[in-house]
């Protein structure tokens, strides 16, 4: 058991050391989560102020908390759909994996984890900072909303590696998960509330929304740390997202075994 | 009669390379229904993104939804035709790494040419239908004094932006060179200024007005034009008059395009091997 343990943390460390080595990516993510957050707070601060300086409980503070906390975000919850994992499976790597003594799955999720963690540190907090000293941000005078976001961030992150592992093992059945990882792309960022709160949403898009495993990433996290919710909201959100974890995870780990009687790899 | 015989067999080069990337795309045809399926969605998502605000607002920036959704159209359309036969240049980062940008340079034909040519992505035509709907929409219900003067600025306004999101695309790749992967840095001006060219303008701070409506003249591609041609009054610094000079902007964003470019491939020094 405690052996285990230090496989998973050492595979997480591996993630989080490999995505350091990508210094000028991690920049440029900066200068694209700084852009695009100047864009939202000049559009969202509009639609705030239009609609009489509050909107759905939002007012500017908490709309300027929203959206870099979202952009802050960006680097580390998958919306990309894009993984290791899919192009291992397409050219039979996995084979090697399956060969190894730990678990296909919670090994590809705590690397991937990892790799998001470590894009707090050049992406995610700067991005947060910039928002504060730039344009100003209610943020919670007490401890909790950062207690229960922090967890609430890490489930968040987790979810969107799970996630993003289905479509990769989707490859066991179809050769090209291209069409599969840009549908992706496209539906989650909308319904995980990167680009619009999904609470201004009408109220049948908000509810679709609540269905999918989206808002769990991203919208939820930020709802908590930014103090949207209370303690009870909060509270009721983190189960929701354990919920979905331990949904993706089974279904994840269904998959796999399925797919591995299916896989064929040619060649030697 | 001679130059016209030379102009066809220079440019015959081109056109084989593109017609077997179009019948290479359609050949594959559930994988090239799904390709316009998603990239449909796509369109359709960035369209509902400006939708859901205008669900709780009735006017931003001064705008109301039927003259944003001709914004949206204009600058949409405009962008996904340049990113049907610009997009493209993003893989250079992909063919630096990999060290292949060298085999461009064994054939006879200008660098940048060979690589606007080298593929075209139908699967986008999906998208640009979707700016199209938005802007004959958007050209339909808003009042619009029809007559030359209106015909002239929206094709003024198409064929300007057309130019000068391919110009962001030029300008992006002429930086990979020094970049390699920070590609992100350059993506965020130019989907950045995809995004920026689909809002009202007018609610854009002072330096988002300088980055977006003048260094990348983002708010040429739609907001200005729709100003000038819909008679509304623009914020300060970006006056409606000015979506008469959506041409001038094209041209000043092809210029930089083309020294970053140039600067770029002067840079360069080969992937080894």
């Amino acid at each position: 058991m405690r052996s285990t343990a230090r496989i998973f943390w050492r595979l997480l460390e591996a993630g989080f050391r490999r995505q350091s080595a990508y210094r000028l990516a991690a920049l440029g993510g900066l200068v694209a989560n700084a852009t695009f957050g100047l864009l939202k707070v000049a559009v969202l601060f509009a639609t705030v102020r239009a609609a009489g300086g509050e909107l759905h409980g939002y007012d500017v503070g908490l709309m300027s908390s929203y959206i870099w906390l979202s952009q802050g975000l960006l680097g580390s919850v998958n919306l990309f759909g894009r993984s290791d994992l899919a192009l291992r499976i397409k050219d039979g790597d996995i084979a090697i994996d399956f060969l190894r003594p730990v678990d296909v799955q919670a090994a590809t999720i705590v690397t991937e984890v990892g790799q998001s963690l470590f894009s707090l540190i050049p992406r995610g907090i700067p991005s947060v900072v910039l928002g504060a000293v730039v344009v100003g941000m209610d943020m919670p005078a007490t401890a909790g909303p950062y207690l229960l976001g922090a967890v609430s961030l890490l489930l968040g992150i987790t979810i969107s590696s799970a996630t993003v592992y289905l479509i990769a093992v989707a490859g066991f059945w179809v050769v090209e998960v291209r069409g599969l990882q840009i549908l992706y792309m496209v539906v989650s960022g909308f319904l995980a509330g990167l680009f619009v709160p999904i609470r201004l949403f009408p109220r049948w898009l908000e509810l679709l929304a609540t269905l999918t495993p989206f808002p769990s990433m991203m919208m939820h996290p930020i709802d908590i740390l930014s103090g949207r919710v209370d303690l009870g909201g909060a509270t009721l959100l983190l189960a929701m997202q354990v919920a979905w974890l331990a949904t993706l995870g089974v279904v994840g780990h269904a998959l796999t075994r399925a797919g591995r009687r299916q896989l064929e790899v040619q060649g030697g | 009669m001679g130059e016209v015989l030379t102009m066809r067999t220079r440019l015959r080069p081109y056109r084989a390379v593109l017609a077997s990337r179009v019948r290479a795309q359609r050949s594959y045809r559930a994988s090239f229904a799904l390709d316009l399926g998603s990239s449909l969605l796509i369109g359709i998502v960035e369209l509902a993104e400006i939708w859901v605000l205008f669900h709780n607002v009735i006017e931003l920036g001064g705008l109301e939804f039927t003259q944003i959704l001709l914004v949206f159209g204009l600058a949409d359309f405009a962008f996904s035709l340049a990113d049907l036969s610009f997009g493209h240049c993003d893989n250079l980062p992909v063919y630096l790494r990999a060290g292949t940008l060298d085999v461009f340079y064994l054939r006879p034909q200008p660098l940048l040419l060979q690589l606007i040519t080298s593929d075209i992505s139908l699967r986008r035509l999906a998208r640009a239908a979707v700016g199209l709907a938005a802007m004959v929409v958007g050209l339909t219900i808003n009042e619009i004094d029809w007559g030359p003067r209106a015909i002239a600025l929206v094709g003024l306004a198409i064929v300007s932006g057309y130019v000068m999101f391919a110009a962001m695309f030029v300008w992006a790749g002429g930086l990979q060179f020094f970049l390699v992967d920070g590609a992100e840095m350059t993506n965020a001006f130019v989907y950045g200024g995809r995004y920026a060219a689909t809002q009202p303008a007018s609610v854009w701070s002072r330096p988002l007005q300088a980055v977006f409506g003048f260094f990348f003249p983002m708010a040429f591609t739609g907001f200005l034009p729709v100003i000038a041609l819909l008679g509304l009054d623009g914020p300060a610094w970006l006056p409606s008059w000015l979506g008469w000079c959506a041409p001038l902007a094209a041209l000043w964003a092809w210029g930089m395009a083309l020294l970053c470019w140039r600067w770029g491939v002067r840079h360069y020094r080969g992937g080894g091997g």
